[in-house]
């Protein structure tokens, strides 16, 4: 097929702008609003540019964009050891202890300013009940920072009132940031609605000299020049097909617009990523995906199968999973209770139910025989509040769907269901860049560090939140965290190498041409159809999304083959893959939107294929519940105890795998 | 559910620049019909539910649909959010109202100070665990 150029002789030639700063933020998540605060205080002092590009609003940006009802990380009264064990159990074995040590040793210091800065936290009452934000805040209760008592839901997570955790978040962040404006001079830090495309090489073969992407909202495109740059954007959404095809789509459990691009922009630089098979399905409540991690552990509901029977202590499920997945499937982590549930379904047992009126009738009962019926009573009737909270916080769509279904949870269960693949590596997933860890931790081995915490294996760029791989459930506080620890290394760098200028191999017309080439393609053959939506000479961004949602859904384990692939599934989809990728050339976009789309989508379907490439790499059965190779279904620690690392060639369209050691740091 | 604009209460947010609903949206969904002035979204099917549109509408012309591949109609769920609470008022297919108030923040808007009584760097502390404004925890 012949290719595709933008000579710029049908589309409108886009304005240039260059911005030149010493570190650049990508993403105005939780990971990058913590990078911002952090760097800007270290930047002040030395005169430092520090920028912020988000492709979205930030005070809305990013997996908390919606809010949260809980901090599903903060270590408090445990030890941060205890932190890593959970962390290595529920990932199979394989994690990066010293990233996950380290992001627990500072966790806690990014909650107390979250509490500080505003953001209500639920506190334990005298009376051993929880008192939201509010009411502790007027009964006097003492902030966290100062030994106040959280209202935990689990070992580690903290209750709160989060409908407005990123806006206040974020709200800190852009007052650093303008702070640096007033130190440095420069006339904009903070870049909103623009979308980064991709990494541009230097000239010295080595760093990322720059970051290349154009404003949503006018005919403008960026080249972001720094010195050194943290990428914090999200994971991987809506590449698999969604069990709702409809308008439904856009329910997903994730963030939809969590497009790869972070993924997309470290492989394009060439940087090493580490277990990009791993990926997480979580158990949400049915097609609204609502959270059911506080109805496990704050109000104790129990999921059975449809004749009540709890499928975790199936002996008959149990024995065949330990037979395959040894003592792994002893430590029921939430892989392991995936698996389980799906057995039960396949046996004909669904639905799954989340026993909801059960656990709140016991607890209404409890409170009744502690209280007295009218103070128990009114307990009750926040208990009730706490459900909703839950559900408004965080996944309004489930308050709805109970709303439009009639569905009181503390008269009638609800039915739960494994969702569609996602990838990340902040939640319950681990995919994402293989990264230098701190260095200090004893017992760290040598090929764990390399200098500056949190470097990709590219020189001054840095790695935060979802795109740092081996190192999950740090959620939206370690991504915080994360995002400081990634700032004040990158900082470190800048200060060591003075003498660095960033210089771009690519100039700006060829910069301007990639960019806006789906314009060009647009206009070019628009008018060859009367009806512009269906041509042989272009490639819409849906038709690119939904033709990588049906490889990934058929081929590499989706839904509709219960999450089973294998080597020779694997190799067929990937032939697919190949083809969509060279259509990509083709992409066509009549407004901005589409054009965000079309790179969007091609971000997702980088994210796959490394995806799909791992899995076909590793050889066993790592994460039973999340993805099946039938033909090695098995855990198989003897082989595949290790890290699997790869590179992509941008170049050269080539990948290199290799096996990388595990050491175990903590016993 | 994908967020729907009231066209009579939708003004277009005609005395601002932009309009807030497509400033806040976090997947670019909402758009600006220039010839009418009202706000429309423009990919429901990516509409990830999250409210921001409509907690922002200074109109309040903007609440969302179940989608249509799932939810039964005859329910609502609406948001009034304040400076440091929010209200719901969810309405039952069946009739049922249920309200609930919630706190969203415990400062005012605009108020944070990052750096306020906070320590300055030491540049000595930059390669060590920690942050600007306190040491790693130990165990």
């Amino acid at each position: 097929m012949e290719k595709e150029t933008c000579t710029f002789s049908y589309c409108q030639r886009p304005e240039v702008t260059e911005v030149e700063s010493d570190l650049l933020i990508l993403g105005g998540g939780m990971a990058g609003c913590g990078a911002a605060f952090e760097a800007v205080r270290w930047a002040n002092e030395k005169g430092l540019k520090v920028v912020m590009v988000d492709k979205a609003a930030t005070d809305r940006s990013g997996a908390v964009a919606m809010g949260l009802s809980a901090i599903n990380t903060y270590v408090g009264e445990n030890k941060v050891a205890d932190y890593v064990k959970y962390v290595r159990n529920d990932l199979m074995g394989i994690i990066r202890e010293d990233l996950v040590f380290d992001l627990g040793r500072h966790v806690d210091n990014s909650v107390h300013l979250f509490e500080e800065w505003g953001l209500p936290i639920w506190k334990k009452g005298d009376d051993g009940f929880s008192l939201d934000g509010f009411q502790a805040r007027d009964a006097g209760k003492a902030m966290l920072k100062d030994g106040g008592v959280p209202v935990r839901s689990g070992k580690w997570q903290i209750m709160i009132n989060g409908e407005s955790y990123k806006v206040i978040v974020a709200e800190a962040a852009k007052k650093a940031l303008q702070t640096n404006r007033e130190k440095t001079g420069m006339a904009q830090n903070h870049f909103e609605r623009v979308f980064i495309v991709k990494a541009v090489m230097d000239a010295n073969g080595k760093n990322v000299a720059a970051a290349i992407g154009f404003s949503t909202r006018e005919n403008k495109i960026y080249s972001f020049k720094a010195k050194a740059i943290i990428c914090t954007t999200a994971g991987a959404v809506n590449c698999f097909r969604p069990r709702s095809v409809g308008e439904g789509m856009g329910r997903t459990w994730y963030p939809v617009f969590s497009s790869g691009s972070g993924y997309a922009f470290g492989m394009q630089a060439g940087a090493e990523m580490t277990l990009m098979e791993n990926r997480f399905v979580p158990a949400r409540f049915k097609d609204g995906y609502g959270p059911v991690g506080a109805w496990f552990l704050f109000f104790k509901a129990k999921a059975t199968d449809s004749y009540g029977e709890d499928y975790c202590t199936n002996k008959e499920y149990l024995d065949d999973a330990i037979a395959r997945y040894g003592d792994y499937a002893k430590g029921l982590g939430t892989g392991i209770r995936n698996h389980l549930m799906m057995r039960a379904m396949k046996d004909g047992k669904g639905p799954i139910i989340m026993r909801t009126h059960e656990a709140m009738q016991a607890m209404g009962k409890e409170f009744i025989e502690k209280l007295g019926e009218k103070e128990g009573k009114k307990k009750m009737k926040h208990l009730e509040a706490e459900a909703w909270e839950d559900f408004l916080d965080m996944a309004i769509g489930q308050a709805s769907i109970w709303a439009a279904n009639n569905i009181e949870p503390d008269k009638v269960p609800s039915e739960i269901m494994p969702t569609e693949p996602y990838l990340l590596g902040s939640h319950a997933g681990c995919a994402g860049f293989w990264v230098s860890g701190p260095g200090d931790i004893p017992g760290t081995p040598e090929h764990y560090s390399w200098g500056y915490n949190r470097m990709s294996t590219v020189p001054g760029l840095f790695m935060a939140g979802d795109v740092v791989g081996a190192s999950g459930h740090k959620f939206s506080s370690g991504s915080h965290a994360e995002g400081r620890l990634a700032a004040k290394a990158a900082l470190a760098y800048i200060l060591d190498h003075p003498n660095y200028k960033p210089s771009p191999k690519m100039s700006i017309d060829e910069i301007a041409a990639e960019l806006y080439l789906p314009f060009e393609v647009y206009e070019k053959y628009k008018t060859y159809t009367t009806d512009p939506e269906v041509n042989p000479n272009y490639i819409s961004p849906k038709a690119i999304q939904l033709r990588l949602m049906k490889i990934a859904d058929e081929y590499f384990g989706g839904a509709a083959t219960w999450y089973m692939t294998s080597r020779t599934m694997l190799q067929e989809g990937l032939k697919k893959l190949e083809m969509l990728k060279e259509d990509c050339n083709k992409m066509a976009a009549k407004d901005l939107h589409e054009l965000l789309r079309c790179f969007e989508n091609y971000h997702r379907i980088l994210s796959v294929e490394a995806h799909a490439r791992h899995i076909l790499f590793r050889e066993e059965s790592r994460y039973p519940g999340y993805y099946y190779r039938g033909d090695f279904n098995k855990i198989d620690d003897e082989n595949w105890k290790c890290f699997t690392n790869s590179k992509y060639n941008a170049e050269t369209n080539t990948w290199e795998f290799k096996k990388v050691p595990y050491v175990q740091m903590f016993p | 559910m994908p967020s729907f604009v009231i066209t009579e209460k939708c003004d277009g947010c005609k005395a601002q620049d932009k309009t807030a609903c497509q400033y806040i949206c976090p997947h670019d969904l909402m758009a600006l019909d220039r010839e009418t002035m009202k706000a429309y979204n423009q990919e429901p099917e990516q509409c990830w539910e999250c409210f921001n549109c409509v907690k922002i509408c200074p109109q309040q012309a903007i609440e969302t649909r179940g989608y249509s591949d799932f939810v039964p109609l005859g329910s609502s769920n609406i948001p009034m959010r304040g400076t440091d609470s929010i209200m719901w008022t969810i309405k039952f297919r069946n009739g049922i109202l249920k309200r609930f108030k919630f706190p969203i923040r415990t400062t005012a808007e605009g108020s944070i100070e990052p750096y306020a009584g906070k320590p300055a760097p030491d540049f000595a502390d930059l390669k060590k665990p920690g942050f600007f404004n306190g040491l790693a925890r130990t165990e």
